[in-house]
C-alpha cells in the first residue's frame, strides 16, 4: 500500500519535472525542473533497493551535473535568448513521430505483457540479502565487470581532457 | 490500489523516454537539449534497475553506473563545445548553427 503512495508521487516527480524541463522558456527554470525530476528518480531508485545508485544519482546528478549545467546558464546566457522562439520549426513532425514511437511501445507492453517477470514491489524485502546491497554491487562492479570499469575510467579521462581542449580560448 | 509491478516501472520509463525525446526534437536552446538527453538516460536507468531489482540480477545496477558515466561525460564534452560555440558564434539557439547547411 505504501510503497504503490510512493511509486505514483515520485512518478508524480518524474513526470512532471520533465514535463516542465522541457516546456519552461527560461533554461534556469528547466534546470530547476531537471532537478525535481532526477530526485523523483533517486526516489524510485531507493523504492526498488538500489541504495548505492540513490546516493550516486543525489551526489552526481543533483550535485554535480546540475551544478555544471547551471554554471554554463551562467557562461553562455543570453537575456534575448529567453525571449525568442523556443521551440523550432519541425515541432509539429517531431511530435508526429514521438507519437507514432509511443503508440510502438504502447503496443509492445499490450503484446508483451505476459513475458515480463511480474515482481510486486513491497517495502520490506521478503528475503534480506546476506550483504548490503553496496557490497553485492562491489562484489559484481570489480570482479565481473572489471575490465569495463577500467574502460570507463578511460573514457571518463577522454572526456575530461576533450572539455577542457574545447573549452580552452587557446591551446 | 493494484501492487506496483515492473510493468509500472517499464510505462513510466517509456513516458521519460518520450518527453526527453520531445525536449531533444523540438527545443532550440542547446542546454536545454543537453538537459533533455539527461532525461532520456534517466529513462533507460529506471528501465535497467527495474529489471535488475524482478531478477536479483547485480548486472543491471553495474550497467546503470556505466550509464551515469557515460552521461556525466557527455555532459562535461557537450558544455564545453557549448561554450565554444558560443565563443565563435555568439548564439545557443541550435537551428542558427547551420554552417554546414547548403
Amino acid at each position: 500500500m505504501l510503497d504503490t503512495v510512493l511509486f505514483y508521487s515520485f512518478a508524480v516527480l518524474v513526470l512532471g519535472g520533465g514535463i516542465f524541463t522541457i516546456t519552461r522558456r527560461s533554461a534556469v527554470h528547466s534546470a530547476i525542473s531537471l532537478i525535481v525530476s532526477l530526485l523523483g528518480v533517486a526516489g524510485l531508485y531507493l523504492l526498488q533497493a538500489a541504495e548505492f545508485l540513490f546516493a550516486v544519482q543525489i551526489v552526481l546528478y543533483v550535485g554535480g551535473i546540475m551544478v555544471l549545467f547551471l554554471f554554463v546558464i551562467m557562461l553562455v546566457y543570453l537575456d534575448d535568448a529567453a525571449h525568442m522562439r523556443e521551440f523550432n520549426r519541425q515541432w509539429l513532425v517531431a511530435l508526429v513521430a514521438v507519437t507514432v514511437v509511443g503508440a510502438e511501445l504502447g503496443y509492445f507492453f499490450h503484446r508483451g505483457a505476459a513475458s515480463f517477470h511480474r515482481v510486486a514491489y513491497v517495502l520490506v524485502a521478503t528475503v534480506p540479502p546476506a550483504a548490503g546491497n553496496t557490497e553485492a554491487l562491489a562484489d559484481s562492479l570489480f570482479s565481473e565487470y572489471l575490465l569495463p570499469f577500467e574502460i570507463a575510467s578511460l573514457v571518463l579521462l577522454v572526456a575530461v581532457v576533450g572539455s577542457v581542449i574545447m573549452a580552452k580560448k587557446r591551446i | 490500489m493494484h501492487p506496483v509491478t515492473t510493468e509500472h516501472y517499464l510505462a513510466l520509463s517509456a513516458g521519460l523516454l518520450l518527453i526527453g525525446t520531445i525536449g531533444v526534437l523540438t527545443r532550440r536552446n542547446i542546454v536545454v537539449i543537453l538537459m533533455s538527453i539527461e532525461l532520456i538516460l534517466n529513462a533507460v536507468n529506471i528501465n535497467l534497475i527495474a529489471f535488475s531489482h524482478a531478477w536479483h540480477n547485480m548486472g543491471g545496477q553495474v550497467f546503470a553506473i556505466f550509464v551515469i558515466t557515460d552521461a556525466v561525460a557527455e555532459a562535461a564534452v557537450g558544455l564545453g563545445i557549448l561554450i565554444a560555440l558560443f565563443r565563435n558564434k555568439e548564439t545557443v539557439q541550435a537551428d542558427e548553427i547551420d554552417l554546414l547547411k547548403w
